[in-house]
């Protein structure tokens, strides 16, 4: 009896919590262009950083200070998988191998995935997409090696080395924007080289957007198949 | 009715089924197989919306990586069925 009611207390309260929230949000004209800040961006975004794509204009250029904050968010999470399993000695136990149709088909896909993977990050500031989905596309085609093959392991040593100069390189890049023009992400190659003024659209332009995004990319990709690495190797009592 | 309109809202539909499935669902595989569905009907509902990067990431880590991660973690831990009393349905028990 006392859980009926309980629950039926529950229900209630849901029901007006989602009645709430419902009335709040009706107000809100979802879809229209009332945002005076995206207005401000979409109106100079290729004038001041020279992308095409308004989104990592504002993620890398606008807001490159949060995707700083960003990558790290990631490497601090890759840190405490590893520092969580680990153990003084891990190896791959999977026993049995992936099927035929897994082996030829990942033998034969996994350079375009990858491919597809750069394609994104460098294209970042002319198409859709950018240095994390570029980065876990290239993760992906890790992952699809590590099922099909027991044997495979990733070059560990090379890419917690590429990942911590990757992870470096960006702050250096922001490092000469501040000795350049004055602030931490200074668009030194868009606003005081002019690199690409002419060449708006094509692939050499957008200031540090592609620079910046070629890093991110590595730095995700690596880091994503570090943790596939860390989750797959399994300690080994001697 | 446009037709674009109807066919997002049977992926709604079938992103909330496989929620619940997920939930549901007694074995866990199955249960990271149903998440990992929401992730990926919610990345071509994305893609539907007019957001194309976010269908990637979506697709990327959403459906792929976080999916993997889950059946690696449940392929570490040990496999055991319990014979307890029947549970009644979600629909009985809420």
């Amino acid at each position: 009896m006392v859980s009926i009611l309980k629950r039926s207390l529950a229900v209630i309260m849901l029901l007006i919590i989602g009645y709430w929230l419902a009335q709040g949000l009706s107000g809100i004209p979802f879809g229209q262009d009332k945002m005076l800040v995206g207005k401000y961006y979409l109106d100079n975004v290729i004038r001041q950083t020279g992308a095409i794509n308004a989104v990592t204009a504002v993620v890398v250029n606008y807001r490159g200070f949060d995707t700083l904050g960003e990558v790290t968010v990631l490497f601090i999470a890759s840190t405490g998988v590893g520092a969580l399993l680990w153990a003084k000695r891990r190896e791959r136990t999977a026993k049995t191998e992936g099927s035929i149709v897994l082996k030829t088909g990942i033998r034969l896909l996994t350079p375009f995935v990858i491919l597809f993977g750069a394609y994104i990050f460098i294209h970042g500031h002319l198409t859709p997409g950018g240095g994390f989905p570029g980065g876990a596309t290239i993760a992906t085609a890790f992952l699809l090696l590590y099922m099909a093959y027991t044997m495979y392991e990733i070059p560990r040593r090379a890419f917690e080395n590429t990942e911590g100069v990757a992870g470096m390189s960006y702050v250096i890049v922001a490092l000469i924007g501040l000795a350049i023009g004055g602030y931490f992400l200074f668009d030194w190659i868009w606003q005081t080289w002019h690199f690409g003024v002419n060449n708006v659209g094509r692939i050499l332009s957008g200031g540090f957007i592609p620079v910046i995004y070629t890093i991110i990319g590595i730095k995700v990709g690596t880091e994503l198949s570090g943790i596939i690495d860390n989750m797959l190797r399994e300690e080994v009592r001697e | 009715m446009n037709c674009l309109v109807c066919i997002e809202y049977i992926l709604i539909g079938v992103m909330i089924l496989s929620a619940i499935f997920a939930v549901e669902w007694r074995d866990l595989l199955a249960a990271a197989v149903g998440m990992a569905a929401v992730s990926l009907f919610a990345s071509i509902l994305y893609l539907m919306l007019q957001a194309p990067d976010v269908a990637m990431t979506e697709a990327a880590i959403g459906a792929a990586l976080s999916g993997a991660v889950f059946i690696f973690a449940i392929k570490r831990t040990q496999r055991f069925e319990s014979e307890e009393e029947e549970r009644p349905g979600w629909w009985i028990r809420w």
